[in-house]
């Protein structure tokens, strides 16, 4: 996408230049999927989000009664981090590791619906394609996510 | 063993092939997924491990080029919470004994 980017690194955070419409849709994003969590959390699609820690039953299932409340709830809290500071044009680097976290997740769930493959080309979207809209918002969340990675990397 | 008891065979049975004297330590592995960007991975394992971004490049290039690498090792205590950190970033991690 030959556009300016979106995110960048300041000295207390990360700078978000980003037009309001987008701003609106990772605040769509971001509440409905918290709201999915909430209300489907055994749906397939959030399954990808809960992996196994355990090939054995009795061990994995003694792994999810001991994480899997706190990872719902921090999943909870990053994506209501993005909800509330989707307007905002500066993040703290704690707001930042929200986003990427909330944002990742997303790409997760979308990436699973949409059976991408690695060499998923984010710049070649087929506008024809049935999916095609939530094709364009996985590769904008994924050109998003890399410029949020870059910046909390630099 | 011809001359123990039923019972005493039961118990023996019973008794779980696991664990409290399995001294191997657990490894956590981390899987290739098509979603997760190289240079998240890359910054996931700096952060949560402390890793050189060298050795967490070179971490996530085992990944990607063979499919799986193993990130962190030690008790299954610290392998579940190195599991779950991991799966609170959405990396595909999973444990198993060495």
């Amino acid at each position: 996408m030959g556009v300016a980017p979106r995110i960048s690194r300041v000295p207390d955070g990360v700078r978000l230049d980003l037009p309001d419409d987008e701003r609106d849709v990772l605040r769509q994003v971001a509440g409905e999927l918290r709201a999915l969590l909430e209300e489907a959390p055994d749906e397939p699609g959030l399954r990808r989000l809960f992996p196994r820690a355990h090939e054995e039953d009795s061990l994995e299932e003694q792994y999810r009664e001991l994480t899997r409340d706190q990872l719902t709830s921090g999943r909870d809290r990053a994506l209501g981090t993005i909800q509330e500071t989707a307007g905002d044009t500066l993040l703290s680097l704690e707001e930042a590791d929200a986003w990427l976290r909330g944002l990742n997740d997303a790409r997760l769930v979308l990436g699973t619906r949409l059976d991408v493959t690695e060499d998923f080309d984010w710049e070649a979207v087929d506008v024809t394609h049935p999916q095609a809209q939530e094709l364009a918002l996985y590769a904008y969340l994924s050109w998003l996510q890399e410029q949020l990675v870059e910046a909390i990397a630099s | 063993m011809s001359t123990l008891a039923p019972a005493e065979a039961e118990l023996e049975v019973e008794e779980p092939a696991d664990d409290a004297h399995d001294e191997r330590p657990w490894v956590v592995i981390v899987w290739n997924d098509p979603v997760n960007l190289m240079s998240y991975v890359t910054l996931v394992f700096q952060k949560l491990f402390g890793y050189t971004r060298e050795h967490a490049t070179r971490l996530m290039l085992q990944v990607h080029n063979e499919g799986k690498s193993v990130v962190s090792t030690g008790t299954r205590e610290k392998a579940e919470l190195d599991v779950a950190r991991l799966h609170a970033y959405g990396l595909w991690a999973t444990m198993q004994r060495d």
